[in-house]
């Protein structure tokens, strides 16, 4: 008992202030690129060749975040001359167009569905399905219920039973050993709900695009409401979006 | 093994001077080692020009490989020795080879073979798991079974469980995976070289470092690349912010497997101090985009290593402080100590690894017997507790986090700096095998990499230490309560996608 005061005394009071109070990621998180879309055509046409995620538009200079794995390559390549990671987590949309960007995204509040708002305002509980996903995204989703993010005092949980929930949270390219439990799960979750793809698994198929083993975009078999891009996506990212879109 | 070639780990070997031998001499060095103490480390079949080949690569304290002409059926090595049980099944049903007399011969992820053959199983794969193969069922009055997943509970991968039960008490737990599987070998083997690293980096997310190693490793000895000592330690020191993190996180999950709160809390959010040194160390807090062939993509400067030093200064205690809790209190240790035990024998028979091997007496650690990157000259950890129940794999994960960090810390002291990151075009040695092996947190990673005539990658072989310890969870069921399943489970925390590739 004595060790339980000791260690609680220690611990002491650790939950984020987020979103009351802005965090401040290391300066190597790499979060939105911003995209200098007047560089030298050349550069952008060498880093579109070398990006792993062909995630690069040499026309529009844009980055499909949906695609893109945040891995830098791009920024390294030019030197920042093309593309620069910025620390900002705020990366999720309401759109799939709105994942193609030069480094600004839409007001995610703004394009929330209204009647998502008003029905799931004050309480969220999600389903998650994990479909093919190299549990990254699982773990940094997991990661919100630790006493840092604390993510149920903001009503929003992570429920065992699809028929309790209100939706479901996708991460992974949706094997195609798991579509059928995939469609089932969401099948199971009464209406209306909302659909949530997490990670560039779930939106685009990710690091495993054009394998034929998967279904690549969840999307394609369930519409999607809400994306939360990244590889996985930052705690940060997933909390700024769920709060911004259902808040 | 006179017949086999000896080997080092992560070297370039011409595949000309792999002894193709008869399948019958073959068949026989494999289980001559098996029965000598040596392990699997691959086994897998591959398409050469046509005609389908086995490559077998096994561990004593040394490497050895050896190859064969592949028949399409062939007499079993599981029959005579456990430790090829689901490497043949892996064979068969991505070749369709088929092992005759193999015990305990079903599917391993569910998928068509890649060589056209007919599929050993007599699966159609339009249909779902497991198609056509009956779950292992006991019968009797008292007897009934409990179906568990693909999905399941909590915010976990998918897979299926069979619990065969009398009452409260597992007979049997049968584990049918595959839900995960992406295809990556497949895609490893076709898609272009840019792709390769992010690939690696996702065959299991909690061991990003591991594989990521693995294969920039492996495409160093095939392209003549040399790592400088700098980009050595980063990487070192990655792979143990790695081992590090997952531990810490499992322990507190164990915690609150046997409803003891306070540390599930504490460790949940410490996990997450860790997993923010890597991300301090390369800019994501799995590793990813951090170890690339020829280095490291970021430099670890003062900056970092201060960072680093201070930060684990302050966790240390810390971690100390809430492992003595978990581990002094008679509610855990009541739950821990003899739940879940898999025997040394079974062990060796299986060929389970990393830290549930260890936990049962299983000296092996990749990091000494086979030291890539910084650790030959790093001091090996000592674990006396190997009972191979929970709590020994639970002791063994408290103390490797104490190991580790003094590793990271001799690291941090280190004056050598990695040179700058250039990505360069590699091109592979033709003809070539390599095979690379290294002490993820789970246990053994290896990658191996054929290339062909012109430097392309004929076949590329992943394997995930769960491939071998699955296996050991359900064994561990055995005569167990089916509510110390989740103990259980996560003392072992397999992986998934890992396994299912």
């Amino acid at each position: 008992m004595l060790q339980v005061i000791k260690n609680r005394m220690e611990q002491g009071y650790r939950t984020s202030k987020y979103p009351k109070e802005q965090i401040n990621l290391y300066k190597r998180f790499r979060g939105l690129p911003k995209v200098d879309a007047k560089c030298d055509a050349a550069l952008v046409t060498r880093c579109a060749d070398a990006c792993p995620q062909d995630a690069i538009n040499t026309e529009t200079c844009q980055i499909d975040l949906g695609r893109c794995v945040f891995c830098g390559l791009c920024e390294t390549l030019s030197g920042g001359k093309f593309a620069m990671f910025s620390q900002n987590f705020e990366l999720g949309t309401a759109s799939r167009e709105d994942l193609f960007t030069t480094g600004d995204l839409p007001a995610l509040a703004e394009h929330a569905k209204k009647h998502f708002k008003k029905l799931f305002g004050r309480s969220l509980q999600l389903r998650q399905i994990s479909a093919g996903g190299c549990n990254a995204c699982e773990a940094d989703t997991n990661v919100l219920n630790t006493p840092f993010f604390d993510l149920s005092r903001f009503g929003i949980q992570f429920v065992a039973s699809p028929r309790h929930a209100d939706g479901i949270h996708v991460t992974g390219p949706i094997s195609e050993n798991m579509r059928a439990a995939t469609i089932t799960t969401f099948e199971a979750v009464p209406s209306p709900k909302v659909v949530i793809a997490s990670g560039a698994c779930a939106i685009s198929g990710g690091p495993f695009y054009g394998s034929e083993d998967i279904v690549g975009d969840l999307n394609s078999i369930i519409p999607v409401d809400l994306y939360i891009p990244g590889c996985p996506p930052h705690p940060l990212t997933t909390l700024h979006a769920l709060l911004n879109y259902f808040k | 093994m006179d017949k086999l070639l000896h080997i080092q780990n992560n070297e370039k070997v011409n595949r000309a001077d792999i002894p193709n031998l008869p399948f019958a001499d073959l068949r026989q060095q494999l289980l001559a080692c098996a029965a000598a103490g040596g392990q699997v480390v691959q086994f897998f079949a591959y398409e050469d020009q046509g005609t389908s080949k086995l490559m077998a690569v096994m561990r004593t304290d040394k490497l050895y490989v050896g190859g064969c002409d592949a028949p399409d059926s062939f007499a079993s090595l599981t029959a005579e020795s456990e430790k090829f049980h689901m490497f043949e099944r892996e064979i068969g049903e991505q070749h369709g080879l088929k092992a005759e007399g193999h015990p305990w011969y079903k599917m391993v992820r569910y998928h068509a073979n890649y060589s056209g053959k007919k599929d050993v199983f007599d699966n159609d794969y339009k249909e779902d798991i497991p198609g056509n193969y009956p779950y292992f069922s006991v019968e009797g009055d008292t007897v009934h079974e409990v179906a568990v997943g693909p999905v399941h509970a909590g915010i976990i991968e998918p897979g299926h469980f069979r619990f065969q039960c009398c009452g409260e008490r597992v007979f049997h737990l049968e584990i049918q995976l595959g839900y995960q599987h992406r295809g990556v070998e497949k895609l490893l083997q076709s898609v272009a070289m840019k792709r390769m690293p992010i690939i690696a980096e996702t065959i299991a997310g909690d061991t990003t470092i591991g594989h990521g190693l693995c294969q920039a490793q492996a495409i160093e000895a095939l392209a003549g690349i040399e790592v400088d000592e700098g980009a050595k330690i980063v990487r070192t020191i990655a792979l143990e912010l790695e081992r590090i993190a997952n531990h810490v996180g499992d322990l507190g999950a164990l915690s609150i497997d046997v409803a003891f709160g306070p540390p599930a809390a504490y460790f949940g959010r410490i996990r997450g101090e860790y997993l923010n040194l890597t991300q301090i160390l390369g800019g994501n807090r799995f590793g990813r985009g951090l170890v690339r062939a020829g280095g490291v993509t970021h430099v670890m400067g003062d900056e970092q290593k201060k960072l680093l030093s201070d930060k684990l200064a302050e966790l240390t205690p810390e971690v100390e402080h809430v492992s003595e809790l978990i581990f002094s209190a008679p509610s855990v240790q009541a739950r821990f100590d003899h739940t879940g035990t898999v025997s040394r024998d079974n062990a060796e028979k299986i060929g389970l690894v990393g830290y549930a091997g260890r936990a049962c007496g299983l000296k092996y650690d990749a990091r000494v017997s086979f030291p890539t990157e910084c650790y030959g000259e790093l001091p090996a950890n000592k674990n006396e507790k190997t009972d191979g129940d929970v709590c020994s794999r639970a002791t063994v994960r408290r103390e490797e986090i104490m190991h580790s960090t003094r590793l990271i810390t001799s690291l941090l002291d280190k004056k050598e700096e990695a040179k700058s990151y250039t990505p360069q075009e590699v091109q592979l040695a033709p003809q070539s095998f390599v095979v690379s092996i290294n002490e993820g947190w789970r246990g053994e990673v290896s990658h191996c990499i054929l290339t062909d005539e012109k430097g392309g990658i004929l076949r590329y072989k992943v394997k995930d230490p769960s491939f071998h310890n699955w296996t050991g969870l359900a064994l561990s069921l055995r005569d167990e309560g089916i509510s110390d399943f989740p103990l259980c489970n996560k003392s072992f925390n397999l992986s998934y996608c890992g396994f299912d590739l």
